[in-house]
């Protein structure tokens, strides 16, 4: 039996892995667990920005560190994840706002290619800076 | 979470930085990535020289873009795990630390970024 105080304080028990349960909640919390890539890599570009401000001997060696197979795996990883969030938010863009021309509404599909044709334009642009 | 009339909060703030920064990392973070992470360290592409990264890391206009890229990401990225911690693992009683630690994080990578770029390269 229970007493007056525990059926006050009950509260419904969540597995602490609730999101495994389902394939929709998982692939949530894949996409939540992205920006922890997005984090990661933003650390990676930090001692990147240092080691160039370091001089040439510094820069090498950070380029071997890169070209080390424990960091290949890592940041092909990191590409997965920095991809399912590019595609993720490129896709919510449509729902997220309402693009109107002359009154009208433009499709969401039209939507969606000005923002996978603007990235790919950004993306050659700095193609384009860093190796070109 | 509900706020009594009248009485203003930073959540509005935070909410906008992270979904530009949401932006920020989807546009710019997958080529750099590709490139620093994959292709330059397996050889499908030279490797850019020396002189080069620093004659583009010495623009302002980078400097400044960088600065930018990088805050932008790291503020999305905390709020987010902020919020990923605490429902994935059912910590929201630890809300203040784990917000200051997430949070702090960002402010952390956003001032080394300013210091890299502005006192380790030199116009």
């Amino acid at each position: 039996m229970t007493s007056h105080l525990e059926a006050r304080y009950h509260r419904q028990r969540v597995p602490l892995l609730w999101w495994a349960r389902r394939r929709s909640y998982a692939m949530f919390m894949l996409r939540e667990l992205s920006s922890a890539f997005v984090a990661l890599f933003v650390v990676e570009l930090l001692f990147l920005i240092r080691a160039v401000g370091r001089g040439p001997a510094a820069y090498e060696g950070y380029l071997d560190a890169l070209a080390h197979p424990a960091m290949i795996v890592v940041n092909v990883v990191a590409v997965a994840f920095v991809l399912l969030h590019a595609v993720t938010f490129a896709n919510l863009t449509p729902r997220a706002m309402v693009v109107k021309v002359r009154g009208r509404r433009v499709p969401s599909r039209a939507v969606l290619a000005g923002v996978y044709f603007g990235w790919l334009v950004v993306t050659a642009v700095l193609a384009w800076l860093v190796v070109g | 979470m509900a706020h009594p009339p009248g009485r203003s909060t930073p959540e509005p703030f935070v909410w906008l930085m992270f979904s530009a920064g949401g932006v920020v990392a989807a546009l710019v973070l997958p080529v750099l990535l590709v490139l620093f992470g994959l292709a330059i360290p397996l050889g499908w592409v030279d490797a850019p020289s020396h002189a080069h990264l620093l004659a583009v890391l010495r623009n302002p206009l980078t400097k400044l873009a960088l600065i930018g890229i990088c805050g932008l990401a790291l503020v999305h990225a905390a709020h987010r795990l902020r919020f990923t911690v605490e429902h994935g693992l059912q910590l929201r009683r630890h809300d203040g630390i784990i917000a200051a630690v997430c949070y702090g994080g960002a402010l952390v990578g956003t001032a080394a970024a300013a210091y890299f770029l502005l006192a380790t390269i030199r116009v």
